[in-house]
């Protein structure tokens, strides 16, 4: 997932029509500009929360702006630096309202969600105060929805133009941008009109081919964790020490679970996927070993993925890495005994039963 | 009988050249399953390990009668052609491909509605009717002619699971990887809903993962119509909030799709819960009172 920061989100909000206020994007104390009248200071960061932690200020004047960066930049959000800075005009908020658009995987389509009671995580509003209506989208968005939705929102007609117009953009983003995620929030209600004071903007990896003007930014902090993403593997660090290496998501889940249940602590979620080239493996193998500590377990039900090529793998990798953790192998399906034969004649011994090799995993991690 | 796939119809491989298409073809027939033709666009009139290779479905229709494909074809140009395989009329197209935007899917699956086709997939291992057809790539040797119908979101797990349902004595009919996306042409409550309806079934499976309401869903239709022994493992039990577990589907978002969510709906449907792959057949077993 690529996230877009506030100002990434309100420049593609510009893009397609919906209102922003007046914004500067700062990014060194220098950049600020000087200007009259009442200004908010927010920093740019990829985490919620930031005004309950300082990441919001209003500033009066150009010194109290740069004071304000100064003070914000020592903060830390969730771990996050902030990497610039958005300097807007204050605006006079009469109401916070929210609206999005998303997917709705339960009936398969996007759908638009909207609150009264915006400025706040939509998964703490009540469910009876958020409105919830389906887009088909060969149908997309039409008049009698964005009747229906200013009528919730209890808009004026001058208003409720306006929201139409709001909503088109964001369906827009949903569908040219293949967001899964195209949120304001809030939304303010003001003496002048609506104003979109904050941006959510989420892009699936898997449309990136669509969109090669995106440089893919991933705001992931552990350095094994980020190490994995730009490599495109699929790996999740979890907090315990026993290192996992499966083929398949679902496999995964299920031998991290099988560990779990069984007392031991999983370190990882790593799927090797389908492959055929034993050079993947030893690659898996050198990054599952910076999170393991006492007991990697590899467990491989051939299919695309053919045991022989794992097992070559494991032993080029061992011959590599020399670890001084211990190894627990179970290799079952497409060519498992040629699998187990190279691993048994480099002193590698394996199991077939999965049963069996987490409890010799379990037993190993507790020695 | 079976589901879906309830004879060997005529079949063609989309994206056959490919390194996997020309692949799972072979394997494809190796298991006998009728695969009468491949597509590549510009590649029409070569063949891949004896099978004539066409530039276009419906060209490949014409010279084959195929009914039916299974889809290699890489992400980018994947939307592009399951509307080429609906649009010229086959019934069920099976999308291996993994990394198709949601958005196309959402697109797809409301086009094949319109058309009177049937998807299924994408990032999946296809359909195996037992005795019957293949449309995938699951390993061939796992099956046995049986009773249990296996509805799964993933791919190996369900090899896994499968292959404990065989060694325990019991079989399969019909075993549907759905996959792993968060909109997926056939759904594991259409699955289970067949399956339910398929006189040689008599007890199903269902391999479900965190994320999605499938599952709970799922549990209300088996509460209100289903008749048969249903078992089902749900993966990721221990899986981190907010991290997307392989799938594109597997992630736990705003406290819902957990697999504890999961587990209790499945549970209060009068669902048996296996704890381990390993359980399952036992379970079976107990609840077909073999």
């Amino acid at each position: 997932m690529v996230d877009f920061l506030e100002y990434e989100g309100k420049e593609l909000f510009k893009r397609y029509g919906i209102p922003v206020p007046n914004f500067h994007v700062i990014r060194a104390p220098e950049d600020v500009p000087e200007f009259n009248g009442r200004m908010v200071v927010k920093a740019q960061v990829p985490t919620g929360g930031r005004g309950k932690r300082g990441g919001v200020r209003i500033v009066n004047s150009r010194d109290e702006a740069i004071k304000a960066i100064q003070e914000i930049s020592q903060i830390s959000f969730d771990g996050f630096k902030p990497e610039a800075f958005v300097l807007e005009d204050a605006v006079n908020v009469k109401r916070e309202l929210y609206i999005s658009v998303t997917l709705d995987r339960s009936v398969e389509l996007p759908i638009v969600l909207a609150s009264a009671e915006g400025g706040v995580d939509i998964n703490s509003v009540p469910q009876e105060k958020i409105y919830r209506h389906a887009i088909n989208p060969f149908v997309g968005v039409t008049q009698y929805l964005k009747r229906e939705l200013s009528s919730f929102l209890g808009l004026s007609s001058e208003k409720a133009e306006q929201l139409g117009k709001i909503l088109e953009g964001l369906y827009k983003i949903y569908d040219e941008m293949d967001a899964s995620l195209a949120e304001i929030n809030p939304l303010a209600d003001t003496d002048s009109g609506l104003l979109a004071l904050d941006s959510k903007i989420t892009i699936e990896d898997d449309a990136l081919f669509r969109h090669k003007d995106i440089t893919p930014k991933y705001y992931i902090l552990d350095p094994v964790e980020r190490e994995a993403k730009e490599k495109g593997l699929a790996f999740v660090k979890l907090e315990g020490d026993i290192g996992i290496i499966a083929n398949g998501a679902g496999l995964n889940m299920a031998t991290i679970d099988l560990i779990a249940l069984n007392g031991g602590k999983p370190a990882d979620f790593f799927d090797l996927g389908g492959t055929d080239d034993p050079q993947k493996v030893v690659d898996a193998l050198r990054l599952a070993s910076k999170v393991t500590h006492k007991v990697l377990f590899v467990n491989i039900f051939g299919g695309v993925t053919k045991c022989d090529t794992v097992a070559r793998g494991i032993v080029q990798a061992f011959k590599e890495l020399k670890p001084s953790f211990k190894l627990v192998v179970r290799v079952r399906g497409a060519n498992e005994d040629e699998g187990r034969r190279i691993l048994e004649e480099n002193g590698i011994r394996s199991l077939l039963n999965l049963d069996e090799a987490v409890k010799e995993v379990i037993r190993l991690a507790g020695e | 009988m079976a589901i879906i796939l309830k004879e060997n119809v005529p079949t063609i491989v989309q994206g056959i050249t490919g390194h996997q298409g020309s692949f799972h073809a072979e394997q494809m027939k190796i298991f006998g399953t009728n695969i009468v033709g491949g597509v590549t666009p510009g590649k029409g009139g070569t063949t891949v390990k004896g099978v004539p290779v066409f530039n276009s479905v419906s060209e490949a229709i014409r010279n084959t009668g195929a009914r039916a494909s299974v889809v290699f074809v890489p992400a980018p140009f994947a939307f592009d052609s399951v509307v080429e395989a609906i649009d010229s009329g086959l019934e069920l197209v099976t999308v291996i491909t993994e990394h198709i935007p949601f958005h196309d899917m959402v697109k797809l699956k409301l086009y094949a509605k319109i058309r009177g086709a049937r998807i299924i997939g994408p990032n999946c291992p296809g359909i195996t009717s037992v005795g019957i057809a293949k449309h995938g790539i699951m390993p061939n040797s796992i099956f046995r002619e049986g009773s249990v119908g296996v509805v799964s979101r993933s791919g190996t797990l369900t090899y896994e699971i499968v292959n404990t349902i065989t060694e325990a004595g019991l079989g399969e009919t019909t075993v549907i990887g759905i996959g792993g996306d968060q909109v997926v042409g056939t759904n594991m409550q259409e699955a289970v809903s067949m399956f339910e309806d398929d006189e040689r079934t008599k007890a199903i499976v269902v391999v479900g993962e965190i994320g999605g309401t499938a599952e709970e869903e799922t549990a209300e239709l088996i509460k209100r119509k289903v008749t048969k022994p249903v078992v089902a493992f749900i993966a990721g039990r221990s899986a981190p909030p907010g991290k997307r577990m392989g799938h594109a589907g597997a992630i736990i978002t705003g406290g819902k799709g957990t697999a504890q969510s999961k587990v209790e709906a499945f549970k209060s449907a009068g669902v048996a819960v296996a704890s381990s792959p390993s359980e399952i057949p036992k379970l079976l077993k107990e609840r077909l009172k073999l």
